[in-house]
């Protein structure tokens, strides 16, 4: 065998919130860690995140509960969020939280010196029944930069092994389908190297970059999620993608629901504040899935902005030029880079853009990646070696619909649980499998497939080709014939692609090469996404289908199972189990 | 429009050069990272890094008409008068002063280097209570100006003494750092961090050139971070 080994305990792909706080863990243990990134860790996704990280730690209100946070998040997820996942999450946040701190993450702060809390779309107390929450902890408008910087800074503290600008390009499985780690680039050298670990972690992130309009970084591909299909595992709910109520208008840039938190509100062309119609109660607070649709409603109906009668405005002056500047600086920023618009002055242009996947691969809270087994019923068996953490994975915490400010807290929560898990079965023994070269052979075909490719398509036409289809045939509002001829578009890219063409094949930060691989992945994410939305015949969350415009518990209060090899949709069920609290009982849910 | 940017494969190439590319923009106002993404779909072997195109990764940092700066949140309108209305080129060169793998692509070692110098993480050696450590509004409050920093090593490489001295000189990047764990009231290494400063070389090559500030694309003020350790240092040897 030609190719160099690099062994080690354990290895992160992904270096955002997720595999950071993952690889901390193991490396704050001894084990012999590397981290994996394709970017330099502080370039990844997690560095947009916005608005704060959701968590009951009772700054704001003394009294606050992590059981009232469980109640919203199961209902923000439409009932198919694991609940014994969500009360893990909801439990264990505070003491997450605290460590951050600790470790140096500059919160904003109370005048009594705490963390700086606001409220956020979902929110209640007391179980839905005592009004809003101010539950998401902030550092200004730039939360997720300053975790991630703070998650990095403690990494090197701490000895992680990083392999920044390596792209990892495919699993490694022995014959048995157990997990012996990746396939990887140096993208500075163009080498390719196996590393060879008892535990690979996924933590790559999201696939926004299926959609043409999306909040999500250049770098959010779905490689593990990508991977993760080609190697015969299944992945769950990928059908269900949040769009996130106030992308800018024409940019895709995201502002953060914390300016609706602060007391910004949507109006449409005439002026009318139009969520009191939609939400009566929450208002501008609803769900994200609820005030998405909310807007697209008003578009549809005519009450649009602009000459192409396409957005609505986020109208935020009324809060003032100081609460603006001290509390959101980020966002002036950008609505004047990206909307040529100062919010001090006059509203943003907004539109719901694509924003964060809920699916992914099925794990339990330790990460380990769920196979398919028999039928939706009995016990989940695991893949040998595989875990997946943050966006990539489906606890699943989110369910259907996702709550603002979940998803840093999904992070470092899960992040730091697999790590600690990880660290257990190291320290009992985990078996390291071991690959044949014809295993090795197999994960190097794809590449291989580009690097003799001597015709055919190019990458950048084919990538905007299949955006267009995701945009135009899988958007907030989806239909069954719409959708089919969806999911006929992609089969045909899927040929074409196959034989697309990787025109420079030189070694040394070779850009062209890595967008070819992701293409894959984008292929991949999008084709689950499609057969999976075509097959849940109901609207649930953020899966709203004309044909099908209730939910139907009867037939969908489940987890989809999209299983790659058959091209088919399963189901699994959902957890109604959790240890500490009494089940929350599907109702209907209203904001 | 004309576009002008500077190539190098050590793989293909003896030395670097300028290669000319025309583009349409249909007149609009496009950033910097646009006009390379409509580059790329011709000549797909230019390389360049890029990630959150929104101006908070750094991934981006580069020489725009002889100006570093972010190319995605550099619309053609801010690079230089005439680039818009395609009377001038837009010309793109690697961030100077650091070694170039290929490209628009520098070798960004030295530069994270230096930051690691600084011990750029949180240190305090009194036991963490189970809650937060209390911060007062007006303490956080000193840290503003400096965590934001997002590592795109546009001030470093504007530096003629960075330039000079790369690997003794830390740079306006990793300095901003350094004093944003010594304006933190959570960190108790104070002592320890001054006395690693306290060289000829570490701080004080800094000659308050103010490049740093001026191409700083996050609007954060290297110099004084600067300043305000001079003056620890200067109370300390007191």
């Amino acid at each position: 065998m030609s190719i160099r080994t690099i062994t080690f305990d354990a290895i992160v792909v992904g270096g955002g919130g997720a595999g950071m706080r993952a690889s901390l863990q193991m490396a704050q243990s001894g084990f012999k860690t590397a981290l994996i990134s394709k970017v330099f860790p502080t370039r990844s996704h997690t560095v947009s995140a916005q608005g704060g990280i959701t968590c009951a730690i009772a700054s704001a209100d003394p009294n606050d509960d992590w059981r009232w946070h469980m109640y919203d998040t199961v209902k923000g997820s439409d009932y198919i969020g694991d609940q014994d996942a969500i009360e893990y999450m909801c439990n264990v946040g505070p003491e997450a939280v605290f460590e951050l701190d600790h470790m140096g993450l500059p919160f904003s702060r109370t005048e009594e010196g705490r963390i700086y809390q606001r409220p956020f779309g979902g929110q209640s107390k007391n179980f839905g029944e005592g009004g809003q929450a101010a539950r998401t902890c902030a550092a200004a408008d730039r939360t997720g930069h300053a975790l991630l910087h703070t998650l990095y800074q403690q990494n090197l503290k701490n000895g992680t092994q990083f392999y920044n600008e390596w792209y990892a390009s495919e699993l490694v499985k022995d014959d048995e389908g157990n997990v012996c780690g990746v396939i990887a680039i140096d993208i500075e050298s163009g080498e390719t190297v196996f590393f060879k670990a008892k535990a690979t972690v996924f933590a790559t992130g999201g696939s926004g970059r299926i959609y043409a309009s999306t909040t999500n970084a250049l770098i959010n591909t779905g490689d593990g999620v990508g991977m993760a299909l080609r190697a015969g595992l299944p992945v769950q709910d990928i059908e269900m993608w949040q769009f996130h109520p106030t992308g800018i208008a024409g940019a895709g840039v995201l502002v953060t629901e914390g300016c609706r938190g602060e007391g910004g509100y949507l109006i449409n062309k005439d002026g009318e504040r139009f969520m009191e119609r939609y939400a009566p109660n929450a208002k501008d607070l609803a769900s994200r899935d609820v005030v998405a649709r909310s807007m697209m409603m008003e578009i549809l109906d005519g009450r649009g902005a602009g000459p192409d009668g396409d957005h609505v405005f986020l109208k935020l002056d009324h809060l003032g030029e100081e609460v603006l500047h001290s509390r959101l600086p980020g966002i002036c920023e950008l609505a004047i880079t990206f909307a040529q618009t100062d919010p001090v002055k006059e509203p943003i242009p907004v539109v719901p853009t694509c924003h964060y996947m809920m699916g992914g691969i099925p794990t339990n809270v330790h990460g380990q990646a769920i196979k398919l087994s028999g039928g939706h019923e009995g016990e989940d068996q695991f893949v040998n070696g595989l875990f997946a953490v943050g966006e990539v994975a489906c606890v699943s915490v989110h369910g259907a619909n996702r709550l603002g400010g979940n998803s840093l807290l999904d992070l470092v929560v899960f992040g730091r649980a697999a790590g600690l898990f990880i660290e257990d079965q190291l320290r009992q023994g985990m078996t390291q499998y071991e690959p044949t070269d014809a295993n090795i052979e197999e994960a190097m075909a794809r590449l291989n497939r580009w690097e003799s490719s001597t015709g055919g398509e190019s990458v950048p036409a084919l990538r905007k080709e299949l955006q267009s289809v995701m945009q135009n045939h899988f958007g907030v509002f989806r239909k069954g014939d719409l959708m089919a001829e969806g999911v006929a578009k992609l089969a045909d890219l899927r040929k074409r692609i196959a034989n697309a063409h990787l025109e420079d094949k030189s070694k040394p930060f070779n850009t062209a090469r890595i967008e070819a691989l992701e293409l894959d992945n984008l292929l991949e994410v999008a084709e689950a996404t499609a057969i999976a939305a075509e097959g849940r015949t109901e609207s649930r969350g953020a899966h709203s289908r004309y044909d099908y415009p209730d939910r139907d518990d009867e037939n969908w209060l489940c987890h989809s199972i999209f299983d790659p090899k058959a091209k088919k949709l399963g189901k699994r069920d959902v957890n109604f189990k959790p240890k500490t609290v009494d089940t929350f009982q599907p109702k209907a849910r209203t904001y | 429009m004309k576009v002008s940017i500077y190539r190098y494969n050590p793989e293909t190439d003896r030395e670097p050069s300028m290669k000319e590319y025309e583009v349409d923009t249909q007149g609009k106002d496009l950033m910097v990272l646009d006009i390379l993404a409509l580059v790329k779909e011709q000549d797909q072997s230019m390389a360049y890094r890029r990630s959150c195109r929104e101006g908070v990764c750094g991934s981006d940092g580069m020489n725009m008409n002889g100006k570093n700066g972010l190319a995605c949140i550099t619309p053609l309108s801010q690079v230089a008068p005439g680039v818009l209305e395609g009377k001038k080129p837009l010309i793109l060169r690697p961030l100077p002063g650091l070694p170039v793998i290929r490209d628009l692509v520098v070798d960004m070692g030295m530069f994270y280097n230096q930051y690691e110098k600084v011990q750029p993480y949180l240190q305090n050696n009194t036991p963490a209570p189970a809650i937060e450590r209390l911060q007062s509004p007006e303490e956080r409050a000193k840290i503003d100006g400096l965590y934001e920093c997002i590592l795109c090593a546009c001030c470093s490489t504007s530096c003629p003494s960075f330039w000079w001295n790369p690997d003794k000189f830390l740079g306006p990047a990793a300095l901003l750092q350094s004093y944003r764990f010594l304006a933190d009231s959570r960190d108790n290494a104070t002592e320890e961090r001054l006395s690693k400063l306290d060289d000829p070389f570490s701080l004080f090559r800094c000659h308050g050139i103010m490049n740093c500030v001026s191409v700083c694309p996050k609007g954060l003020n290297p110099t004084r971070a600067i300043g305000h350790i001079r003056s620890m240092l200067l109370e300390r040897g007191i």
